[in-house]
Order: structure tokens, then C-alpha cells, then sequence
């Protein structure tokens, strides 16, 4: 600490001992305490404060959990171990049905957390003016989404690693090594940006009870809609070559890719999701409302 | 730039749609000291705060908070003040003192969180979440992220409203506290007694006006008692306006009912007891009224001041 720093430490309402010094001078604690002092704390401190809170609430919300581990969790273990859908070549081993399944319910833990579960949080957050008073507050409103951000990532990675876990015990074996690894996570991060920017979207203009209905709808839509479960070339072409074109559909596919066929990085899906992301941060940037 | 005021607003406008909520507004608010603004709901208080708050752009006017626009110095001025809405604004799963510690990691130097909320009485519902604790528990937290980051001004935005005798006499407590200590406190209230009691400066604000201005005495002041008792009918008045101090007048209205108005307080009262005790005259339920804040309000917008 530098001299000037300290000098500014010896004010009135001085953390250290105030107590003791108050009562020599027979200045009752509490006026000395409330001695002005005002500044905010240092940007990274404020951002690690506020996602590890919105992280602890994620964690602790039931119908949250529910959406982000029970649901992935179950039907990554329903449609493993009991052939009730077409999952294409290999469909009549667990094994085979795992390979398939284990990357579109990766996609799903995406569509969760950054799309459903953000949406529905900040649009509560903002019909109860939660957003409202944290713009009175010193944190930067870029600092607040900077740690939304922190928060889904977190919650992300606790749930791959816990749908990860689960398919291997099933008996995943994804292709592809280290460089599929390496693939998987470049196909992730722009579908996790890109959903994460569709939620706030959703959460930045609808009433909350609207985005509570459509973030869920659309999830279950996506279930089977969305590569996860269903392959897309179980629909007709015109609506596959629609639907390969979503987010959730293009992470389940090119993950897939990857990992079950031990293809190189799809580089159009990339460049799809990479798209996505540029343009829903841009129109969340543009159309959030913050009351 | 340390002796202008804390706040001035001059010749606010703010519209929504065809209303116009806030119709040339003034307001000074000093450092160190309670300014109350008070008015019937709907005449554009929480309006007028919100806009010091940087939340709500002025449709004409000047507002200066802190020697700041709040409008487009707002990353300045947020970290120097401190806001308790009228309601919301908290997580509602968030544990109350979950809330207070995580709003004292976003300051510099806060209060002790643990200690504010044994002061406020946070801390037997400390685990609760938000959208659980009682109406004057959720004020009372509100006030507590308010003064937590140890502001230069803050605004309390009907901080009493809903809370019983004990927690509204805490808060008014700890608003006190905060003059001593040199914080600037701009509340809203349409609570008579808490403007009179508390505040420094009172801003009497209708129809989105402020209609009058001052300190409750300067206010109240320059106003005549009123004293008031019933005796037999037909008592001598002229023999009790004689007794009288200069200035002060009685009559009879209803028969028995007697009415004497005049500057003068306890003077007054001497004088008519002593008036009585000389006609042998037993003056029943004698009773005195200063004016108070809520009689100047009657005077200048002729309606009584009820929410």
C-alpha cells in the first residue's frame, strides 16, 4: 500500500479499532461508521462476487436442477438402455445408442443453462427490478453480463463433466482423441455464446411469465427438434435442411461428427454458430431492456 | 464543489405518454442533512428521486446530483449514492444477509454487513430467502443495501411505509445516524410526523409541483394556535376577549363550544385557565393544536393529505 492510500485510510470511519477510538472521543460508533466513504470495489473482486452469487442461486433453485441435470441426465440413461427411437447405425447396442445420444445431450446441457435457465432467471430478475437496482449499484452493467457469463460457463462445466461421467459409465468411448476434444470445445463455445445471448434476448423483451412459457417450450421442442435425441434425417429433407440450421440442431450434429464418427472440426458448423453468436449478442446488445 | 448542494433540481418535466408526472419541479437537498419531500401519492415523489437516480431521463429541467448529471455521469455518481427502491429489486431466493454481504463486496470500504444487520434486526431472518420475509423485513433490508456501501447521499424511497411503530422507529433511528455522520438522506414520504420529526428541509410537492419549501418551522411557523374548550352556553365573550393577548380572538361556535385563536402558545392557554378561574367558569376538554405540517398542506392544495 502507498503512503497517500494510507493517509486516506486514517479518516473517521477507519475499520481498524474504530470502536475504541470513538469512545475516547465520545463520538457514539455508529456516526463515525457511517462516516461517507463511498467507492466501488475493484472490478474483478465485483465480478467474482456476483457470479459466484448467481452461481450458488442456480445451484440452489429446484426447477433449475431439474432442467439442467435431471432431465439430460434421464434421458441420457432412458434411451441408452432401452431402444425406443431410431438412433441410426449401431441403434441395437447401448453402446451404439450411448455414441449417439452422449453429444446431442451435451448440446441439450447447453440449451439448458445458457438458453432456458438464463432466460427464465434474468426475466424474473427483471420483472422483480432486480436489474433495476443492480444499475444503481457500482457494477458496470457490462460487469454484471461479464459475470452472468461466469456463472453459465461454471454451471456448464459442472453439468458436461456430470453428463460425461454418466455416458461413460455407460460405455461411451468418443472418437477422435485429444483433437476431437479440441473440436468439441471450439463447436462449444460459439453455441454456448450464441444460446446465452437468444436467452438474455428472450429475458430482455418478453414479460417474464412469456419467457418462462417460451423458454420452455422451446427446450422441449429442441428435445426432438434439435438432433438431440431424434436424428434430423428421421424428418423429411425440407424440414431437416430447416432445422440443421439452429444452434442446438448445428452444436448436436457437428458434435457428433466429432465424437461419434471421429470426423475433422466441421468448419461450416463452426462458421454457422460463430454467426449466430456475432448476431444474437449484437440484437441483445440492441433490444435488451433493462426494466 | 463541497459547499453546493447535495441536489438541485430546477424546473424538472417528466411526461409519460399524455401524463405528465413531474410538471417544473424544484428541489435543493443540502449535504448533511434530511430532506424530506412529501406529497399524496401520484404527485410525482418517486418520479422525481428516480430521475436524481439516473434510472429516468428528464424531459426538461436541470438535475445536478453531487455536482453530477446523473444522466450521463451515471458510472460516477452510482458508486457515491446509495438507492432503496419502494419495493423489489432483490433476488427473491436470495438469504437476506446473503444479500447485505454480497452488496458490501461491490464498495470499497462497506459497513460491517454482520453489524448493520444486528442493528436493523437482520440477523433472525439472516438464512430466509427474499421473496419469504415480511413486508417490514424486505424495507428493512432494502435500507440496508442502501447505506452499506457508506454513500455521500442516499435516497430512501418511502422508507417507513408498511413497518410497525418498533422497526420505523429503528429506521428513523439510523437515518439520524447518518446526519450526524454527514451523509446527505433524501426521502419521500407521505407520512405528516416523519417529515416533521426527521427531516431538515421539507419539499410539500403536488401535481408534480413542489407548492412549498422549507424547515418545519419555517413552515408551520407564523400561523396561529388554535385552543379550544367547552363550557356553559353563553359565556361573556367580550369580558374573555378583553383578558386576552393582543391579537387573539374567541368566539362561540356551536352554543357552548368555544374557540380562541391567536399567536401566543402557552401564554394563551394561561390566559384563558386564568380567565376562567376568575368567572368561575369549569372549562371542559380543553384542548391546544399547533398547526402541523398537514394543516399547511389543506391550506395549499385545500385537500387533506391521505394516501
Amino acid at each position: 500500500m502507498t503512503a497517500p492510500d494510507h493517509r486516506a485510510d486514517a479518516g473517521p470511519g477507519r475499520a481498524p479499532g474504530p470502536a475504541t477510538q470513538n469512545r475516547s472521543d465520545e463520538v457514539p460508533a455508529t456516526e463515525a461508521e457511517f462516516a461517507p466513504r463511498p467507492g466501488p470495489a475493484p472490478l474483478p473482486r465485483m465480478i467474482a462476487a456476483q457470479a459466484a452469487l448467481e452461481t450458488r442461486m442456480l445451484l440452489r433453485h429446484g426447477e433449475q436442477l431439474l432442467l439442467t441435470v435431471v432431465i439430460p441426465t434421464l434421458l441420457l440413461v432412458l434411451f441408452s438402455a432401452v431402444d425406443i427411437i431410431d438412433t441410426g447405425d449401431g441403434g441395437d447396442t447401448v453402446a451404439g445408442r450411448v455414441a449417439f445420444l452422449a453429444p446431442g445431450i451435451l448440446s441439450l446441457a447447453v440449451l439448458s443453462t445458457a438458453f432456458t435457465g438464463q432466460a427464465i432467471s434474468t426475466g424474473f430478475e427483471r420483472r422483480y427490478g432486480v436489474l433495476k437496482r443492480l444499475g444503481a449499484s457500482p457494477l458496470p452493467r457490462w460487469a454484471l453480463l461479464t459475470a452472468k457469463s461466469c456463472s453459465v460457463a461454471v454451471t456448464l462445466l459442472l453439468q458436461l463433466v456430470l453428463l460425461c461421467a454418466v455416458a461413460l459409465a455407460l460405455g461411451w468411448s468418443p472418437t477422435g482423441g485429444a483433437a476431437g476434444l479440441c473440436a468439441a470445445l471450439l463447436l462449444l463455445v460459439p453455441a454456448t455464446v450464441a444460446l446465452s445471448a437468444l436467452g438474455l434476448l428472450m429475458a430482455g423483451t418478453l414479460r417474464a411469465e412469456a419467457t418462462l412459457a417460451a423458454a420452455n417450450l422451446v427446450f422441449v421442442l429442441l428435445i426432438f427438434g434439435g438432433g438431440v435425441v431424434v436424428p434430423l434425417e428421421n424428418f423429411p429433407d425440407a424440414v431437416a435442411r430447416g432445422l440443421e440450421l439452429l444452434p442446438v440442431a448445428a452444436l448436436s450434429e457437428g458434435l457428433r461428427e466429432v465424437l461419434q464418427q471421429g470426423a475433422p472440426l466441421p468448419w461450416g458448423t463452426v462458421a454457422l454458430l460463430v454467426g449466430w453468436a456475432v448476431a444474437a449478442t449484437a440484437a441483445a446488445a440492441r433490444f435488451f431492456r433493462w426494466e | 464543489m463541497r459547499s453546493e448542494p447535495a441536489v438541485v433540481v430546477a424546473g424538472l418535466v417528466k411526461r409519460y405518454g399524455d401524463t405528465t408526472a413531474v410538471d417544473g419541479l424544484d428541489l435543493t437537498a443540502a449535504r448533511g442533512a434530511v430532506t424530506a419531500v412529501l406529497g399524496p401519492n401520484g404527485a410525482g415523489k418517486t418520479t422525481t428521486v428516480e430521475t436524481c437516480e439516473g434510472f429516468r431521463t428528464a424531459d426538461a429541467g436541470e438535475v445536478r446530483v453531487l455536482g453530477l448529471d446523473p444522466a450521463r455521469d451515471g458510472a460516477a455518481l452510482r458508486p457515491r449514492i446509495g438507492v432503496m427502491l419502494q419495493s423489489g429489486g432483490v433476488y427473491p431466493t436470495v438469504r437476506a444477509m446473503e444479500m447485505l454481504r454480497h452488496t458490501a463486496r461491490l464498495h470499497a470500504h462497506p459497513l460491517d454487513p454482520e453489524e448493520l444487520g444486528e442493528r436493523l434486526g437482520l440477523h433472525a431472518c439472516g438464512r430466509t430467502p427474499y421473496r419469504r420475509l415480511s413486508g417490514g423485513q424486505q424495507q428493512r433490508l432494502a435500507l440496508a443495501l442502501a447505506v452499506v456501501g457508506r454513500p455521500e447521499l442516499v435516497f430512501l424511497d418511502e422508507p417507513t411505509a408498511g413497518l410497525d411503530p418498533q422497526a420505523r422507529h429503528a429506521t428513523w433511528e439510523l437515518i439520524r445516524s447518518l446526519r450526524a455522520a454527514g451523509v446527505a438522506v433524501v426521502l419521500t414520504t407521505h407520512l405528516m410526523d416523519e417529515a416533521e420529526d426527521l427531516a431538515d428541509h421539507v419539499a410539500v410537492v403536488d401535481g408534480g409541483r413542489a407548492i412549498a419549501a422549507g424547515s418545519p418551522a419555517e413552515l408551520c411557523g407564523g400561523r396561529d394556535d388554535v385552543l379550544r374548550f367547552v363550557g356553559e352556553p353563553g359565556l361573556d365573550l367580550a369580558s374573555l376577549n378583553a383578558a386576552l393577548p393582543a391579537g387573539a380572538a374567541a368566539e362561540e361556535s356551536p352554543a357552548g363550544h368555544y374557540r380562541v385563536t391567536g399567536a401566543g402558545g402557552p401564554a394563551l392557554l394561561a390566559a384563558v385557565t386564568a380567565w376562567c378561574a376568575a368567572h368561575d367558569v369549569l372549562a371542559d376538554r380543553i384542548t391546544t393544536r399547533r398547526h402541523s405540517l398537514e394543516d399547511i398542506f389543506l391550506d395549499l392544495t385545500g385537500r387533506e393529505l391521505r394516501p
